[in-house]
């Protein structure tokens, strides 16, 4: 997003900047239950989306909250929802009806130490494996992580155009440092900003088969009432929708919606690199972790250490190429986590050019400062 | 009649691929769906603009063989899935159908909230007092002393009065019939549609082979010609005292009242701030401050 002269300052708070991004990519729908460290994004939207013509609604807990944002989707409205690890246990069992139904849609998790009530108030990185694997079965998901207050701004604008060509729930993990941290940013002019909408079907009515599969494979959605009937179900189906247990019918569904995500491979691992060009060693970082590796970056090349950051945006389908050639060409890969580890187990996995992979793990409800890293950098 | 029938069977239904049903024969699913289709035809509802959601159980099969927009939702979410439904485009008619253990346990909290909210929904639910596609077992609508695969040395457990519960939660209409009942049940359902704001319409039908059986209360038939003697009108069940009410069903309307419909309330006060908003960005404009869309 480039700059101009015209544009002015905001001085926004990540959940800010997140509720800019989701108005400017056109989420016109919220459904939501308050939670800490998310419920600015709910306070906000209840102000903001009548005046864009929108609906909020506060619903009697997550698991509606998620019911409601799926209706909405299928009545042709982008929505989302926003909550904190609690909420995003009970959002599990709508979410994978959303991965199995194809429905697009943005789910925000502010992250907060747990299990359970955990650490309201304090930030922590322990949801990333569940925002993977957390609702039940076998199928892909888009996970997205947000670093700064930019980052909330643009990676949410992302995460609904992915969500809307993809035809699949796109989950940001954010965290309470980044959600309520205040920085000032300059957010992009409106037309400067590209916002994908889902392929509508062209063709009449009872020519459409509402999961056939095409050359992208992500069927074209039509919205209820427009002209389009057809059936909707949680069963594994049909390409008419109808339910199936035909097991070559439910082969061909299952695989296709594994390969949608996988055709976009390219186009949905996004990463930054930073000072990777001569780096023999690096930190592998994600949200807010990745700023103060940033800065640990900075003050070991000052100190001669030749590192760098690669830093995670996309977290699944896990960025295993961009990841797999600085694992080559460095010989140490430092993942500071706020976590026991859940994302350096990713990063083990896909290691197969033999670097050496350094934990450094935090779980009292502090951020890991740059001078931790740093630390590693210059003894490693 | 039979004309009518014929239209209902040729008109509504989804031939292509989703007969015959999953129902055991004699089920009062089948009653259901022909009086809903009765009523959605006698309104003159496009088949576009109907919304019919379900959630789990053998009520949840109902709309695949419908032909209108359906969705077979999550166990106990239907209600959900409809309140997003109905807010992000209104003009749609929102039904949903739902059994005993599907609307009042899983669902509990849906439902009341739903009927609290007072959304312009239709709530259908279907009453057998069982979980009947998953093996019998008891519900919240169990009565005491019965027994199911999971209480077998009969509920200890009291029932809940669905129509009443939905009274109580603040729905805007709640009417209750019976499968016997076919007609009644249609009129029934014609105005529970009808009726803008939340409406309950709670049918009591049977489950021979998974609650009848067990509590030997006979077949299809029997349990059926059961709801016939058990019945009476709400006209008479105010007249009658409580010892007379016993293992009694009352049937009708029980409550048809009006009150402001969120829905409708959201629109007014969304379009109110949408106008204030936009004057705002014209003053700023006026004054040469851009304002950001932010």
């Amino acid at each position: 997003m480039e700059l101009n002269n015209t544009q002015k300052k905001v001085l926004l708070q990540g959940n800010e900047a997140i509720v800019a991004g989701a108005l400017a990519a056109g989420c016109r729908f919220f459904a939501g239950y308050p939670i800490t460290p998310a419920s600015e994004i709910s306070e906000i939207l209840s102000v903001k989306l009548p005046e864009f013509g929108g609906t909020f609604v506060q619903m009697e807990d997550e698991i509606a909250s998620m019911g409601a944002v799926l209706g909405a989707s299928l009545a042709g409205v982008k929505a989302m929802t926003a909550t904190s690890g609690p909420g995003f246990s009970l959002i599990q069992e709508n979410l994978g009806y959303g991965c199995i139904t194809e429905v697009p849609c943005v789910i925000v998790n502010v992250m907060r130490g747990g299990p359970s009530t955990g650490l309201p108030t304090s930030p922590a990185q322990g949801d990333v494996q569940m925002a993977r694997w957390g609702t039940h079965g076998d199928h892909p998901i888009i996970v997205l992580a947000v670093s700064s207050v930019a980052d909330c701004f643009s990676v949410t604008v992302r995460a609904f155009n992915l969500s809307e060509k993809y035809r699949t729930p796109v989950i940001i993990l954010s965290d309470e440092v980044v959600a309520h941290t205040r920085e000032s940013v300059i957010l992009p002019e409106p037309d400067q900003i590209r916002v994908f909408d889902r392929v509508k079907p062209d063709v009449p009515p009872e020519w459409y088969k509402p999961y056939a599969d095409n050359n992208r494979s992500v069927p074209d959605m039509s919205s209820l009432g427009d002209g389009y009937r057809h059936h909707v179900t949680g069963l594994v189906h049909d390409e008419k929708g109808f339910p199936t247990q035909n097991p070559q019918e439910i082969k061909q569904f299952l695989t296709r919606i594994h390969k949608k995500i996988s055709k976009g491979f390219q186009d949905i691992q996004i990463t930054k690199n930073h000072h990777m060009e001569d780096a023999e060693v690096f930190v592998i970082a994600y949200g807010s972790v990745a700023r103060s590796a940033l800065r640990a970056v900075r003050d070991a090349r000052k100190l001669g250490v030749k590192a760098g950051l690669v830093q995670l945006i996309t977290l699944f389908p896990f960025p295993r190429k961009a990841v797999d050639t600085y694992l080559r060409q460095c010989r140490v890969a430092i993942v500071p986590e706020m976590n026991m580890g859940q994302m350096s187990r990713e990063v083990g996995r896909v290691n197969q050019a033999g670097c050496r992979i350094v934990k450094h793990n935090r779980i009292d409800g502090q951020l890991i400062t740059p001078e931790e890293i740093l630390k590693h950098l210059t003894t490693v | 009649m039979l004309e009518r029938a014929e239209i209902i069977r040729k008109e509504y239904l989804r031939h292509d691929k989703k007969f015959p049903h999953v129902w055991c024969p004699g089920c009062g699913n089948g009653i259901v769906m022909g009086a809903l289709l009765r009523a959605i035809h006698s309104i003159g509802l496009s088949k576009d603009e109907v919304v019919l959601a379900s959630g789990i159980g053998c009520s949840g099969r109902l709309p695949t063989y419908v032909d209108f927009n359906t969705i077979h939702t999550t166990h106990g979410r239907a209600l959900t899935f409809a309140t997003g439904i109905k807010l992000a485009k209104p003009e749609l008619s929102v039904l949903t159908v739902m059994g005993d253990g599907d609307a009042t346990a899983i669902g509990g909290n849906h439902f009341i909230h739903a009927a609290r909210r007072n959304i312009d929904l239709t709530a259908i639910i279907i009453n057998n007092a069982t979980y009947g596609m998953t093996g019998g077992q008891y519900s919240p609508a169990t009565p005491y002393g019965a027994k199911s695969t999971t209480s077998v040395y009969g509920h200890v457990e009291h029932a809940f009065n669905i129509a009443e519960l939905a009274v109580a939660a603040g729905a805007s209409f709640v009417a209750r019939s019976t499968v016997y009942h076919a007609s009644h049940l249609e009129q029934m359902i014609k105005k529970a549609i009808e009726k803008r704001g939340f409406s309950v319409m709670e049918i009591i039908s049977n489950c021979h082979v998974q609650h009848g059986r067990r509590n030997k209360l006979g077949g299809a038939v029997e349990m059926i010609n059961g709801f016939k003697e058990r019945a009476v009108t709400i006209g008479k069940a105010e007249k009658m005292n409580p010892e007379e009410l016993e293992g009694k069903i009352t049937i009708g309307v029980l409550t048809d009242v009006e009150k402001p419909i969120s829905t409708d309330e959201y629109r007014r006060i969304a379009a109110e701030a949408k106008e204030k908003a936009d004057n705002i960005t014209k003053a700023k404009e006026k004054n040469g401050i851009k304002r950001y869309e932010e």
